[in-house]
């Protein structure tokens, strides 16, 4: 398999290959001496030129990042062949992006009105969970197509609450 | 001894007293409400009976239903952990009109401690001292201005008939004192209808340090050592050690012996705490007795050897205590950590949720008192504490590199945690040096942090790699996001919606 794996906006070409049991690896075209066992649903262990690493892979309601360590990544994987993951990279930021709730909670505001503009990082609505107010932000510049969420309403984690194009 | 006890709690220290039951025969009865079905308590209790709605009111504060269970399962005690109904002196008293033990102190001497004036009464006669100040109302400005001098400024400006911050005002200098006497008069009437003010000594960022206490009904008082609980986040405990850092062996014997002396000036029995707060010339005073066990217990457990929540269930059920003062020793040093279900990078936000992945710390010198496991849910109901790590060596460096080592082992995933707050208070030199008081944490937090560095990343995308490889599959399971809010799903889609802007 080869995959161009992004992670902190840096790209990495990967090559993966496993034989009978025995991993290639090659990153950046360059030859990785690596071997790789899953230890347990989601936790592997890594030996990279003789460095042992615990990698943990962690699951929430939208996302998946990996740790080393104390240090957490989120890595995006594309395959480079495919026709999809040219399309997306070359328009990740157009198109529509949803905001979900992070937790359960309750919608105690909603700041703004469908069909407006909306900077990247402005507060959209507010979630309230455990006597805790949560300003929901946009991730893009754009215009909010449809706010989803309902003043006083519940919500779980990970409920789509409005949509900005 | 008790056949059967009634754990009035929920988390983490129902599973610790379900824990103690087992250890001693006896059969545990847990309540859970409607959210916590699946909790921990419940799975690891011998019989459990709902209470109700996920609301505390509706459920774990409920004393109608919480009786009506003991009574049902054929209880004889109930033990009822911390918060929720712990200082409760009505439930007290209910449990034992019911014919039930309550684990913990009489309705009477809780009534007692919870009354802030008629404990420091009680107390002042029993020659337990206090933060410095004037005991009753000043008659004039003059004699203020005399009293002020004699503390030692900076002094706080109380109302007699005060609470909740009105009436108060802190006095720099002996120049601020004029304005100050006649501004907090004048609010105290308006408030209370009296303008009677006192004054006290101000401790800037004293210490908080506790004794551990157990009394049997039988009139012995023991204590335990003490506790140095500084680190807190808005007069919430964080971390936890016994020793503290800065009591020696006397100044230990002077405080444990105030502190038996409060317990007996309130016949108080079974296990609780006397808080005291500790200045810069290492002064103790007074602060307010804490009549139930502690969410910090373990660390005294750890130093003395004692099961505290065995001790509490023997001293209940008549037991005389099975040792005296001199035999208590202490050994080593235990530091616990607080692990908080809340998003330290968000302002420690809480974080409910599903715990995806779960991994435990264990090894030389590790405890870990948890009420979770993975694929449970957090409920955004109740407090968001999941677990304690403890930290247990033969001196205070050697707590501090166990912990250090077992937040490198303990791991949990789906939700956001407190975890990376105690990486950086253990390396931290201040508090690897001892020099810690309740206003440490805030200056920590507001000081740089030195983000965990992020060298690793080639290990990690090898990593992603070779999960999307076991995977068998590039789609959305290998498809981690930065950003809490995903891309529309599909590129298809999209292409599609493209297509009819276009109008082709």
């Amino acid at each position: 398999m080869v995959y161009d794996v992004i992670i902190d906006d840096k790209s990495y070409r990967l090559e993966l290959e496993r034989t009978s049991g025995k991993w290639h690896c090659k990153l950046d075209g360059r030859e990785v001496e690596m071997d790789a066992v899953l230890a347990r649903r989601d936790v592997l262990s890594i030996l990279i030129e003789g460095k042992a690493y615990e990698i943990k892979r962690e699951r929430t309601a939208n996302d998946l990042h990996y740790w080393v360590g104390s240090a957490r990544y989120a890595a995006e994987l594309r395959d480079p062949r495919s026709l999809r993951s040219r399309q997306r990279a070359a328009g990740d930021e157009h198109g529509p992006r949803k905001l979900v709730a992070p937790m359960a909670g309750k919608v105690v505001r909603v700041l703004l009105q469908e069909k407006s503009e909306v900077e990247a990082g402005q507060g959209v609505l507010v979630v309230e969970a455990m006597k805790m107010q949560n300003e929901i932000k946009s991730p893009k510049k754009g215009m909010l197509q449809k706010i989803v969420a309902i003043e006083g309403t519940a919500v779980n984690a990970g409920d789509v609450l409005a949509i900005v194009e | 001894m008790f056949k059967k006890i009634l754990i009035a709690n929920r988390g983490e220290i129902a599973v610790r007293v379900i824990r103690a039951c087992k250890e001693l025969r006896i059969a545990s009865v847990a309540v859970y409400s409607d959210v916590d079905r699946a909790s921990l308590h419940v799975r690891k209790a011998d019989e459990a009976y709902s209470i109700g709605a996920a609301a505390a009111t509706e459920s774990y504060l409920n004393i109608p239903k919480i009786l009506d269970v003991a009574k049902r399962s054929g209880a004889e005690a109930i033990h009822p952990g911390y918060g929720f109904l712990s200082e409760n002196a009505a439930f007290a008293q209910a449990c034992v009109d019911a014919g039930l033990k309550f684990i913990g102190p009489t309705a009477a001497s809780m009534e007692m401690m919870g009354s802030k004036t008629r404990a420091r009464q009680n107390m002042q006669k029993a020659g337990v001292p206090f933060v410095p100040g004037t005991s009753s109302g000043l008659e004039s400005f003059e004699k203020a201005a005399e009293a002020a001098a004699r503390i030692g400024y900076p002094v706080m400006l109380k109302a007699a008939a005060g609470g909740g911050g009105k009436g108060m005002r802190m006095v720099g200098n002996p120049g601020e004192l004029k304005s100050a006497w006649e501004a907090a008069r004048s609010e105290a009437l308006r408030a209370f209808g009296n303008d009677e003010v006192y004054l006290e000594r101000v401790l800037i960022n004293p210490r908080h340090i506790e004794m551990q206490l157990l009394a049997d009904e039988h009139g012995n008082v023991v204590y335990l050592g003490e506790r140095e609980c500084s680190i807190q986040r808005r007069h919430q405990k964080v971390m936890e050690e016994s020793p503290s850092p800065i009591v020696d062996a006397d100044m230990r014997r002077r405080m444990g012996e105030v502190a038996v002396r409060v317990a007996k000036a309130s016949d108080y029995t079974n296990a609780g705490t006397v808080e005291f707060l500790v200045d810069s010339d290492r002064n103790f005073y007074f602060l307010e007795m804490n009549t139930r066990l502690q969410v910090e217990h373990p660390v005294t457990e750890l130093v003395t050897g004692l099961d505290l929540v065995h001790l509490q269930i023997r001293i209940a059920a008549g037991e005389k205590l099975p040792f005296q003062q001199e035999d208590v020793q202490i050994r080593g040093h235990a530091i616990e950590c607080r692990v908080y279900a809340e998003d330290p990078d968000n302002n420690f936000f809480p974080s409910p949720g599903k715990i995806t992945l779960l991994l435990r710390a264990s090894g030389p010198g590790i405890r870990l008192d948890t009420g979770v496991y993975e694929g449970w849910n957090v409920p955004l109901d109740y407090d968001p504490l999941l677990a304690k790590l403890s930290g247990f060596g033969s001196d205070r460096q050697q707590a501090i590199a166990r912990l250090v080592r077992a937040l490198s082992e303990y791991f949990v995933g789906g939700i956001k945690t407190n975890v990376p707050l105690f990486r950086r208070i253990l390396k931290d030199p201040e508090f690897v040096a001892g020099n810690i008081d309740t206003g440490y944490l805030d200056r920590l937090l507001e000081s740089r942090f030195a983000e965990p560095n992020r060298d690793n990343a080639d290990v990690a995308a090898i990593a992603a790699g070779v999960f999307a490889v076991l995977d068998g599959q590039t789609g959305s399971a290998s498809n981690g996001r930065p950003s809490g809010n995903e891309a529309a799903s599909s590129a298809w889609k999209r292409a599609a919606r493209a297509a009819v802007l276009r109008g082709d």
